[in-house]
C-alpha cells in the first residue's frame, strides 16, 4: 500500500515536459482549436463589464434610452458567444486528453506485453496495474485541465491588465497595486496548504497502514487481549490525523478572506481615488463602474494558476513512473526476421551444458549458490516421451521457462535441430509446443475462447474435436451453454479436474509439435483419475513430450526418465533401468509414488482458512 | 429524521456548543458580506448626484469618499474574522466527528469475530473506514455550513432587492430557479455516468490484470496481439464512456454561466430603463448588480449541497453495515456473571465435538481429554481439522455448547478475557506487527505487567524460543523493526518470535499449531528440550506434520477429513501399521534423501 508514496518533486522538469508536450504533435489540430476558443471566450469575458461601462455612460448618465436595446442584443449575442466557446474549448481539450490516454495506454500495454518474465517476478502485477490505470489518469489531468488552461489564465489575466490601461492609465496602477499582495497571499497559502496536505496525507497513510494491519492480525489481536491497548494506538494515530486537519483550516480559514479583504481594499482604492476623479470629471462614471468589476476578475486567474502548480507535481511524478517503465529494456526479443534462421529437422531438441539462475547477477560475477540448473545436458529426439522427476526445488520447472524462452540461459545454449533457441523467432519458437501448466489459468469469457485463446484460425470444429479427444465435451455439455458457457473468475466453478481437462483440450487445438506439461499434483477422484489419464494418452500419442510427471502411470510409460536433484541432472533411463540402479529415483519413487499403488481415502478437502495467519 | 441519520445525530449532538457558536459567526459573517454592496451604492449614488443632480440629493466630497472608502474595508475586516472563525469552529468540528465515528468504527471491528473477517475483504472494512467516513464527515460539516450561509444569503440578499425594486427582482430572479435546476440535474447525471466510467476502469484493470497474472499462457500460446486487441477495445469504450461524460462536464459550467449571465442582461436592460426612468438610482443599479451575483451561489451551491448530502447518506448507510453487525462471539450472560472465577487449572477437553462451517462437516464426534502437564498431539493430512479443533478452544470460531471444556467449564459460558488470557496460541503462519522486536515478543502483554516484567523475562522467553542469538545478529537487536521498513524475518523466526510471544503470557494451556514448520529439525529439537520442564506444569495441545515433534506426546490423534481415524502413544501408532505408521516411514525416507 505504501508502494508509490506520493513523491512530490519538482513541478517542472524539462526533459520530461519535452517528452510528454511529444504526445500533443498527433493532436494539432485540437489544440489550435482549443487555443481559438480561449481566447474568443477571454475577450467576451472582458466584454460584459465594458458593455456595462457603456450603459451608464451613454445611456443611463445621458438618459437617452435609444440604443439600450442594441446593448443588451450585444450582451445577448456575448453570453451565447461564450456559452458556444467555452463548451468547444472544454470538449476539445478533455477529449484530447482522453485520446493521449488511449495512446500511453497503448503504448505501457503493448511494451508490457513484449517485457520478460524476469521483469515479471520483480514487479508485482497491482504495481503494474498502477501505472496503466492510475497513473496514466493523473498525466490526464495535465493534458485536459492543465497546459492550456494555464495559457487561458495568464491571457484573461493579461487582457484585463490592457483594457484597464486603455480605459484609465492612473487608474489602472491604482488597482493593480493590490496584486502584488494577493500574489504573495496566494504564495503563501499555496506552500502552507500543500505542507499540511503531505502532513494528512502522512497521517491518512499512517491510519490505512494501522487498520490494514489490525484488520488482517485481528484475531493475533483478540487472542492476545490487544483491543484495548491497539485502540489507543489507533486514537493516537487518528487524534494526530485530526489535528492535521484542523491546522490546514487554518490556512483555508485565512486564504479565503484574506483575498476578500484585498478585494476590499481594491475597490476602497477605486472608488477614493477614482471616485474624486469622477468628481473631477476626468473618469466617466460607467468607466468606474466597469474598474469595480474587472477588478474582482483577478483573483480567479490567480488562484488557477497556483492549483496548477500542484497539478503539474504530480504529473510530473506519474509520467516520471511511467517512463520508467517505457524505457525498460525488452531482454527477450524475436530476432528480426533477416537474421532468423528456421530449424529444418523434425525438431530434435538439446540441452547443452545449460546454466541458468533466476537473480540475474549484477556484472557478470555469478554467485554459485544462485544456480538453478547447472551443467545440464541432454537430449530428446522426435516423437520421444521425456519424463522429468525430482524433488521440489530440483529444478524441473526451468527446464520448461527455459525452452519456450520465458528467460535466457546464463551459460551454454538450448538448440532445436541444432539452430540456437535464441536465433528463432518468437512466435514460431513457441508455436511448437504445447504448454500445459500445473494451475490452469483461465480467463474470462466463454470455455470455447478459453480452448482457443483469440486464435481465430483455430475454428469451432477443432475446438469441438480438441475438447471431445480429451473427453473434455462430457462436462462442458453439462455447462449452461456449453461451449458458449462462461467461465467464472479464474474458473471458479469448475473443478480441478475439470479445469486440467480444459487445459488439455487447450493444448490439443494449437496442435504442437512438442507437448510441454507439468503434470498437477493436486487429486482428484477416481473417475475424473482415469479420464485424466485416458486424455493424456491422447495429448502424448505421436508427439514430442517433455513431462514433469507426478503421476505413477505417467513416468513408467515415459521413453526416457531425467532425474534432477539440486539443479543438477543425476540419473537418466527408462523406469526398469532407474529402479534397478537403486539411487535417486529408486528413493523418490517410494517416497512420491508408491502411495498411489493403494490409494488411500480421497479425502483431500479444503481446510479452513488460518486462525491467526 | 429517517433512522438512519437519527443514529448520526448523536455524534452531532456531543458538539452542540461549538455548533451553536459557529452558526453565530456564520450568520454575522454573512450579514456583514451583504452590507458591502449596499456600502457601494452610497458612494455611487453620491457621486452620480455629482453628475446629475437630479438622481442624488447630497453632492460627493472628497472626504466622503474616502469616508466610504473605509467603511468598505471595515467591513471587509469584520466579515474576514467572522468568516475564519465560522470556519475553524464548524469545519473543526466536523473533523471531531469524523475522528470520534472512526474510533467507533475501529473499536466495533475489534469485537467482530474471525468470521467476519473471513466473508469480508480488508480492502472493503478499509475503504468504509476512510473514503466512506471523508463523504460522511462533507456531510456533518461543509455541508451544514454551506447550506446555512446560502439560504441565509438568499433570504437577505432577496429582501435588500425587493427593497430597492420589487419588479426589478422578480425580473432577475426568473432565469435563476432553472440555475438549481441545472446543477441538480447536471451533478446526479455526472454522477451517474461517472459510475459507468468506473465501472469501465474496473473492466480495463480487470483485463489487464488477467493477462498479466496469466502471463506464462498468454506468451506460450501467442496471445499477445489478442490480448492488445482485448485491451484496446477495453480502453475505446472507456473512452467513448469519457466523451459521454465530457459532453455533460463541458456544458455543465456555460450552461450556468449562461443562465446567471440572463440575470444580469435583464439587470442591465431593465434597470438602465429603471434609471432613466428615475424609479432608481445608479447606486441601486450597481447594488442590485452586486447581489444578483451574490444571489448565484446560493443557487450553485443549492444544487451542489444536496449532492454532498446524497452520497454522505449513501457513504452512512455502508458505514452502518458494519456498525450494525451484532458480534457473534462475546461473553454470555453466565460468564459475565461468574466473571470472578480464579486461576485457570488448565483441563481441556473435547466431549463429542461436531463442528460445520458453511454448511460442510469440518470435525465429526471428537472426543479427547488433556490435563495439565500431559501433551495432546493432532497430525494427519491437510484439511483433515487439525486446525480448525485447536482453533476452537480460544473460541476463534464458536463450539456448539457442551462440546469443549476448560476446568469443565464449557468455554462458551467461560469470559473471554479468561479463557484467552489462559491460552498461549502460537499459529502456523503467525502475524507480527512491523513493530520492534521487543514489541512484539511482549505484545501479549498487559500494561501493567509490562512494567513489572524485568528485560530479564523477555530475554528468557526469547532463549527458549532459541531466538536469542538472531536478535543478537541484528544491527538493533530487540529494537529492530520487523517488516517493511525493517528486517524482514524468515520464515522460522518468524514462528519463533510466536513462540516467544505466546511463552512471555506464562499461560496454563499452549497451544503449537504446526508452529515450528519452518524451523529446521535440529533448532526445532533444541526448542522442544528446552520447552519440556515449561510443558510438565501446562496443558499443551500440539499440531504437527513432522513425526518427530510430537512423538513423545501422552496422546496423539490422527484426524482424516475431520474424524478420528487412530488413536494412541508413538509406539501403539507404529504398532498399528496404520496412516500414521505409513507417515513415519515417508518421513524417514525423506530425511534420508535430504542427506544424499
Amino acid at each position: 500500500m505504501t508502494d508509490d508514496h506520493e513523491v512530490l518533486g519538482k513541478a517542472y522538469d524539462a526533459r520530461l515536459m519535452r517528452r510528454l508536450l511529444g504526445y500533443l504533435r498527433p493532436h494539432t489540430q485540437a489544440v489550435v482549436v482549443a487555443l481559438g476558443a480561449i481566447v474568443g471566450y477571454s475577450v467576451l469575458q472582458l466584454a460584459q463589464p465594458y458593455l456595462t461601462k457603456v450603459a451608464i455612460d451613454d445611456h443611463i448618465a445621458t438618459g437617452t434610452l435609444d440604443g439600450l436595446d442594441r446593448i443588451a442584443l450585444a450582451f445577448f449575442i456575448v453570453l451565447i458567444g461564450a456559452f458556444v466557446l467555452e463548451y468547444v474549448q472544454t470538449y476539445t481539450m478533455q477529449m484530447m486528453g482522453q485520446r493521449i490516454m488511449f495512446d500511453l495506454r497503448m503504448e505501457i500495454y503493448r511494451h508490457l506485453q513484449r517485457l520478460d518474465l524476469r521483469f515479471y517476478d520483480r514487479n508485482p502485477v497491482g504495481r503494474l496495474m498502477t501505472r496503466v490505470t492510475t497513473d496514466v489518469d493523473t498525466l490526464n489531468d495535465l493534458f485536459a485541465s492543465g497546459v492550456i488552461s494555464v495559457f487561458r489564465d495568464v491571457f484573461t489575466l493579461v487582457g484585463i491588465m490592457v483594457v484597464l490601461l486603455v480605459m484609465d492609465w492612473r487608474l489602472a496602477l491604482v488597482a493593480f497595486s493590490v496584486l502584488p499582495l494577493i500574489a504573495w497571499v496566494t504564495h503563501w497559502f499555496r506552500r502552507n496548504a500543500r505542507d499540511s496536505y503531505r502532513q494528512v496525507r502522512g497521517w491518512i497513510a499512517q491510519i490505512n497502514t494501522f487498520l490494514q494491519e489490525n484488520i488482517t492480525g485481528m484475531a493475533t489481536v483478540q487472542l492476545f487481549r490487544r483491543e484495548e491497548r491497539n485502540f489507543e494506538q489507533f486514537d493516537r494515530i487518528n487524534s494526530r490525523h485530526r489535528d492535521a486537519h484542523v491546522d490546514s483550516i487554518f490556512y483555508y480559514a485565512t486564504f479565503y478572506p484574506a483575498v476578500e479583504l484585498l478585494g476590499a481594499v481594491a475597490t476602497a482604492l477605486i472608488i477614493w481615488y477614482g471616485g474624486g476623479r469622477v468628481v473631477q470629471g476626468t473618469v466617466e462614471l460607467g468607466a468606474l463602474v466597469a474598474f469595480l468589476q474587472y477588478s474582482q476578475r483577478f483573483f480567479k486567474p490567480i488562484s488557477d494558476l497556483s492549483e496548477k502548480f500542484n497539478l503539474m507535481q504530480s504529473a510530473m511524478a506519474s509520467s516520471e513512473r511511467i517512463f520508467g517503465l517505457l524505457d525498460t529494456p525488452v531482454v527477450i526479443a524475436s530476432v528480426p526476421d533477416e537474421t532468423a534462421e528456421r530449424p529444418a529437422g523434425r525438431g530434435h531438441i538439446r540441452f547443452e551444458h545449460v546454466w541458468f539462475a533466476y537473480r540475474s547477477a549484477e556484472g557478470g560475477a555469478e554467485a554459485e549458490a544462485e544456480f538453478v540448473l547447472r551443467d545440464v545436458s541432454f537430449d530428446v529426439a522426435p516423437g520421444e516421451r521425456v519424463g522429468v522427476v525430482g524433488a521440489t526445488g530440483a529444478g524441473k520447472t526451468t527446464l520448461i521457462n527455459l525452452l519456450l524462452r520465458f528467460y535466457d540461459v546464463n551459460r551454454g545454449r538450448i538448440t532445436i535441430d541444432d539452430v540456437d533457441i535464441r536465433e528463432i523467432p518468437l512466435p514460431e519458437l513457441r508455436r511448437r509446443f504445447g504448454l500445459v501448466l500445473q494451475d490452469v489459468y483461465l480467463f474470462s469469457g466463454s470455455v470455447r475462447e478459453n480452448i482457443r485463446l483469440g486464435h481465430d484460425e483455430i475454428g469451432d470444429a477443432d475446438v469441438r474435436a480438441a475438447a471431445a479427444s480429451v473427453h473434455a465435451d462430457r462436462f462442458i455439455d453439462r455447462l449452461p451453454g456449453g461451449l458458449d458457457g462462461e467461465v467464472a473468475e479464474r474458473g471458479a466453478t469448475l473443478s480441478v479436474g475439470q479445469r486440467q481437462l480444459l487445459s488439455f483440450a487447450r493444448a490439443l487445438a494449437f496442435a504442437p509439435d512438442v507437448l510441454v506439461l507439468d503434470e498437477a499434483t493436486s487429486s482428484v477422484d477416481t473417475d475424473t483419475e482415469r479420464l485424466i489419464q485416458d486424455a493424456l494418452h491422447v495429448l502424448m500419442a505421436e508427439r514430442t513430450t517433455i513431462a514433469i510427471a507426478h503421476r505413477l502411470s505417467t513416468v513408467q510409460d515415459m521413453d526416457k526418465i531425467l532425474v534432477f536433484h539440486k539443479g543438477e541432472l543425476r540419473e537418466a533411463g527408462s523406469h526398469q533401468e532407474l529402479l534397478a540402479e537403486r539411487g535417486l529415483y529408486h528413493t523418490l519413487y517410494q517416497l512420491q509414488y508408491r502411495d498411489q499403488e493403494r490409494p488411500v481415502s480421497a479425502g483431500a478437502s479444503d481446510a479452513l482458512p488460518q486462525a491467526a495467519g | 429524521m429517517s433512522p438512519a441519520a437519527s443514529k448520526l445525530y448523536p455524534y452531532l449532538f456531543r458538539y452542540r456548543h461549538r455548533f451553536a457558536v459557529g452558526a453565530l459567526f456564520l450568520v454575522l459573517a454573512t450579514a456583514i458580506n451583504l452590507l458591502a454592496p449596499w456600502v457601494l451604492k452610497l458612494a455611487i449614488d453620491q457621486l452620480a448626484g455629482q453628475l446629475r443632480p437630479t438622481l442624488a440629493d447630497v453632492p460627493a466630497t472628497a472626504s466622503s469618499l474616502g469616508f466610504y472608502a473605509v467603511v468598505i474595508i471595515v467591513i471587509a475586516v469584520a466579515g474576514g474574522i467572522c468568516r475564519f472563525l465560522m470556519r475553524r469552529i464548524i469545519i473543526g468540528a466536523s473533523r471531531e466527528i469524523e475522528r470520534d465515528l472512526r474510533n467507533d468504527f475501529f473499536r466495533h471491528l475489534q469485537r467482530l469475530p474471525l468470521t467476519y473477517f473471513q466473508a469480508n475483504r480488508t480492502g472493503d472494512l478499509m475503504s468504509r473506514a476512510t473514503n466512506d467516513l471523508a463523504a460522511v464527515r462533507t456531510m456533518a460539516g461543509p455541508a451544514v455550513m454551506y447550506s446555512a450561509t446560502t439560504s441565509i444569503t438568499f433570504v437577505v440578499a432577496l429582501g435588500l432587492m425587493l427593497s430597492i425594486s420589487p419588479s426589478l427582482t422578480l425580473y432577475a430572479l426568473l432565469p435563476l430557479p432553472v440555475v438549481s435546476v441545472v446543477v441538480k440535474w447536471f451533478g446526479t447525471a455526472i454522477y451517474r455516468r461517472s459510475e459507468q466510467i468506473q465501472e469501465q476502469l474496473a473492466h480495463l484493470s480487470a483485463v489487464v490484470q488477467e493477462a498479466l497474472a496469466g502471463v506464462r499462457v498468454v506468451r506460450a500460446y501467442r496471445c499477445e496481439p489478442v490480448e492488445i486487441e482485448r485491451f484496446r477495445v477495453a480502453n475505446e469504450e472507456y473512452v467513448a464512456r469519457s466523451r459521454a461524460i465530457i459532453q455533460l462536464q463541458g456544458a455543465f459550467h456555460p450552461s450556468l454561466a449562461l443562465f446567471l449571465g440572463l440575470s444580469s442582461l435583464v439587470v442591465l436592460w431593465i434597470g438602465s430603463q429603471h434609471v432613466i426612468g428615475g424609479r432608481m438610482t445608479v447606486g441601486e443599479f450597481v447594488a442590485f448588480n452586486a447581489y444578483v451575483v451574490m444571489l448565484s451561489w446560493p443557487m450553485i451551491a443549492f444544487g451542489w449541497v444536496t449532492n454532498m448530502l446524497q452520497r454522505g447518506m449513501a457513504a452512512w448507510h455502508r458505514m452502518l453495515d458494519v456498525l450494525e453487525v451484532e458480534p457473534a462471539i462475546r461473553d454470555s450472560a453466565a460468564a459475565a456473571a461468574g466473571a470472578a472465577a480464579g486461576g485457570v487449572h488448565g483441563t481441556v477437553e473435547f466431549r463429542d465435538l461436531t463442528f460445520a462451517y458453511n454448511g460442510r462437516d469440518v470435525l465429526s464426534h471428537v472426543s479427547a481429554r488433556v490435563e495439565p502437564g500431559q501433551v495432546l498431539a493432532l497430525v494427519g493430512p491437510t484439511g483433515s481439522g487439525k486446525s480448525t479443533l485447536v482453533d476452537l478452544v480460544p473460541r476463534l470460531f464458536d463450539p456448539p455448547p457442551g462440546t469443549i471444556f476448560v476446568d469443565g467449564v464449557d468455554v462458551r459460558e467461560m469470559p473471554l478475557d479468561t479463557l484467552r488470557g489462559a491460552i498461549g496460541y502460537v499459529p502456523q503462519e503467525p502475524f507480527l506487527f512491523s513493530d520492534t522486536i521487543r514489541e512484539n515478543v511482549a505484545f501479549g502483554l498487559r500494561p501493567a505487567e509490562s512494567e513489572r516484567s524485568s528485560p530479564l523475562v523477555v530475554e528468557r522467553s526469547v532463549a527458549l524460543a532459541r531466538l536469542d542469538t538472531d536478535i543478537e545478529q541484528f544491527p538493533r537487536g530487540f529494537e529492530t523493526t520487523v517488516g517493511e521498513r525493517g528486517i524482514t524475518l524468515s520464515g522460522g523466526q518468524k514462528q519463533r518470535t510466536a513462540l516467544a510471544r505466546a511463552l512471555l503470557t506464562d499461560p496454563r494451556i499452549l497451544i503449537l499449531d504446526d508452529a515450528l514448520s519452518s524451523v529446521d529439525t535440529h533448532t526445532e529439537e533444541e526448542i522442544l528440550s528446552g520447552l519440556r520442564s515449561l510443558m510438565r506444569q501446562r496443558t499443551s495441545i500440539v499440531v504437527a506434520h513432522r513425526i518427530s515433534t510430537i512423538r513423545d506426546a501422552d496422546l496423539i490423534l490422527v484426524l482424516d477429513d475431520g474424524r478420528v481415524v487412530e488413536r494412541g502413544t508413538h509406539h501403539e501408532l507404529v504398532a498399528m501399521d496404520g496412516l500414521y505408521a505409513g507417515l513415519h516411514r515417508k518421513q524417514l525416507l525423506e530425511a534420508e534423501l535430504e542427506e544424499s
